[in-house]
């Protein structure tokens, strides 16, 4: 029973989200930012509701979600971390600082610490290429980022 | 009189800590009693500078840089806000010799004026462009974008004026401007800084297609790793709506246009013109075959101007100054100003928009300072992911689209990354399958296999495995890709891999010969 209400509960705030949206041309993204940024994550069970809104079928909107490195298939950890891996990067030792955070996070990109603190995960240039390495903490942008940067992280996530 | 003091909200001075300094200056001002107010400007695009904190004063404004929220009792105990001396003053701003070398048309008030202020806009000379292109007829407007010799800032360099006329003499009940600001390149961020620090120049660039091509609806396709330029975008979008430049009657005339923003998930292919078309009408970003082009049958299989932002962020200037103005700067058929962005290993690294013609020395040498390592330069890497890695003895090459291409690269959108001589050009090649392979949308199969393959063959190369044979193999794929492939994607992955293998020989020998020489 508690589980049937929770889902309830996801499909009418999927429904809300979908409703608010789904009258704009070219809606699909904008629903799936819509639905991530409620969950955190696209929630498989949602892909119908979407689906039938927009009068496609599910292995459309399956399709789009898979397509796209942004759309989560399972929530993140509490707090994410990217760090660029382009050439800009590269070039001012971005590689050794990816090592540096795997090595000092215990996990690889797209994993999560077991204490569901922190999800890691590489990103394609945030335009800081002018103070490489660079990397974001959530919201926050890092540039030159360095074994500082990873310690004031580390200390954010034990929080 | 109320002093101003300017804190820049660009991604580059936030990656650096400019909320903490805004936030000290604004605590300050309070315990001190000032009559002070904090703006948050957009970037002059001097990175190592940031966050560069400047003051208005009677003689033109001072900068103080990089100023980190430390720093700041000190600056008001020497009293910057009259422009007091300070360790870290750099003088009257417009003087700083990497802004003063600058010819600024696109750029002109970015991170000079307040970037969500309309009134400041039009006091810099905006609105000047719309202006005249409501008194003119679409074909006049048309024309003189055809005359400014403006070519697509996007990298593929086709002349805008004709992709206007196109979209301007099909017939459709509707049709679109779509902006792509999808900038994916590493080493670029120019359409970042217009976004978060002069938004209202692409908006008001937009408007301008709008009228000229007879399109009534624009949108922006912003990546979403740029959160900070979508915010500031989307309030200029809103600003301009309340002031009546966007909406049912532009600026009082009978035009109608609309715009708004849509934001990316991810996909580096939907920086290519038709998987964008695709993502925003809600598909997988998969490229289209071309043609039919875009101009005929582009979003929603309506007529489409699809440009790049740099593109259109540079027509206001055309409309204002006229297309022979614009025209006048540049060399050969490379017309106007681009904004080189210098990243990477360098010591005073940006953005630095000149007309066309600077060789690659002097934009590296001279005025990126060389190295911020302090060792020698071993490559340049020209044009994003997909853009040739250029050796010194090509550094004579002036910044210009053919110039470029006649030595096996490519400018794209302008952004130059510079490599110390600890680079490894192996592993840079690999680097560029590598990544081919993750953001390949799979439709064509040179791309999406060629690109795993490459990354398999130059493994093989690395430990040793036949190597001969193997950079054989990856010279015959890069061959394929090249010329097999649908988009740039796969067709310019080549330009590392082989630019890479050509200029940097060394690197790719053999593991036990690497050895020996090491």
């Amino acid at each position: 029973m508690a589980m049937q209400a929770a889902r309830t509960e996801t499909m009418q705030r999927a429904a809300e989200v979908v409703d608010a949206l789904k009258t704009q041309e070219g809606a699909l993204l904008p629903i799936l930012h819509g639905i991530q940024h409620e969950f955190g994550y696209v929630p498989e069970e949602v892909v119908p509701l979407i689906a039938d809104a927009l009068n496609i079928s599910r292995a459309d909107v399956h399709g789009v979600v898979t397509f796209y490195h942004d759309y989560r298939k399972h929530p993140a950890g509490r707090h994410v971390l990217k760090i660029c891996r382009a050439e800009a990067c590269q070039a001012m030792g971005g590689e050794a600082m990816i090592a540096r955070a795997m090595e000092q996070l215990g996990i690889g990109f797209h994993e999560t610490t077991p204490d569901n603190a922190l999800t890691l995960e590489p990103t394609f240039c945030l335009g800081l290429c002018a103070c490489a390495p660079a990397a974001m903490f959530d919201e926050q942008l890092i540039g030159r980022f360095d074994e500082e940067s990873l310690v004031e992280i580390a200390a954010e996530i034990r929080r | 009189m109320s002093f101003r003091i300017f804190v820049p909200r660009d991604s580059f001075a936030l990656a650096l800590g400019a909320d903490k300094v805004a936030k000290a200056i604004s605590m300050e001002i309070v315990t001190r009693g000032y009559d002070a107010v904090v703006v948050r400007n957009g970037s002059r695009g001097m990175a190592w500078l940031e966050p560069m904190v400047e003051v208005e004063t009677p003689a033109g404004r001072v900068a103080y840089g990089p100023i980190a929220a430390k720093d700041v009792p000190s600056l008001f105990d020497a009293g910057f806000l009259q422009g007091g001396e300070h360790p870290l003053c750099l003088g009257p701003t417009e003087q700083i010799p990497f802004l003063a070398r600058q010819q600024r048309l696109t750029f002109a008030r970015c991170g000079i004026t307040d970037p969500r202020s309309l009134d400041d806009y039009e006091a810099h000379g905006g609105l000047a462009g719309l202006r005249n292109a409501l008194a003119m007829t679409p074909l006049d407007i048309v024309k003189q974008v055809t005359e400014s010799g403006l070519r697509g800032r996007g990298g593929a360099g086709f002349p805008t004026g004709i992709k206007w006329q196109t979209v301007h003499d099909a017939k459709a009940s509707n049709k679109y401007i779509v902006c792509n600001a999808d900038e994916g390149d590493s080493g670029t961020f120019a359409d970042r800084m217009i976004m978060e620090g002069d938004p209202f120049v692409l908006i008001e660039g937009m408007i301008i297609a709008g009228i000229a091509t007879g399109a009534t609806k624009g949108y922006v396709y912003v990546r979403s790793e740029y959160p900070e330029a979508i915010k500031v975008l989307n309030e200029a979008i809103l600003i301009a709506r309340k002031a009546g430049l966007l909406g049912w009657n532009v600026l009082g005339s009978p035009n109608l246009f609309d715009m708004e923003v849509r934001v990316g998930a991810g996909a580096y292919v939907c920086g290519e013109e038709t998987a964008l078309l695709n993502s925003l009408e809600g598909k997988r970003g998969v490229v289209r075959a071309k043609p039919p082009l875009p101009a005929i049958q582009g979003l929603f299989g309506k007529p489409t101007v699809i440009n790049n932002l740099i593109s259109l962020a540079s027509v206001p200037i055309i409309l204002d100054k006229g297309g022979a103005f614009y025209r006048d700067f540049g060399m050969g058929r490379s017309r106007g100003t681009i904004p080189i962005q210098i990243a990477g290993n360098v010591r005073y690294g940006g953005l630095f928009e000149a007309a066309f013609g600077l060789t690659l020395g002097e934009i590296v040498n001279d005025i990126a300072g060389g190295t911020a390592t302090g060792r020698p330069i071993k490559a340049v890497q020209i044009g994003g992911p997909l853009g040739a890695y250029f050796p010194q003895n090509l550094f004579d090459t002036p910044f210009d689209y053919e110039a470029f291409a006649e030595k096996g690269g490519l400018i794209g959108h302008a952004g130059i990354v510079v490599f110390d001589d600890s680079a490894d050009m192996l592993a840079m090649a690999r680097f560029a399958m590598e990544f081919c392979a993750i953001e390949s949308c799979g439709k064509c199969t040179p791309c999406r296999i060629g690109s795993t393959r490459g990354v398999e063959t130059l493994d093989k190369v690395r430990a040793g495995i036949e190597p001969e044979r193997n950079l054989a193999l990856v010279t015959d794929l890069c061959n394929t890709m090249k010329f097999g492939s649908l988009c740039a994607l796969g067709g310019f992955t080549p330009y590392p891999v082989m630019s890479a293998l050509t200029h940097f020989p060394e690197d790719f020998a053999p593991t036990p010969m690497r050895e020996a020489a090491e």
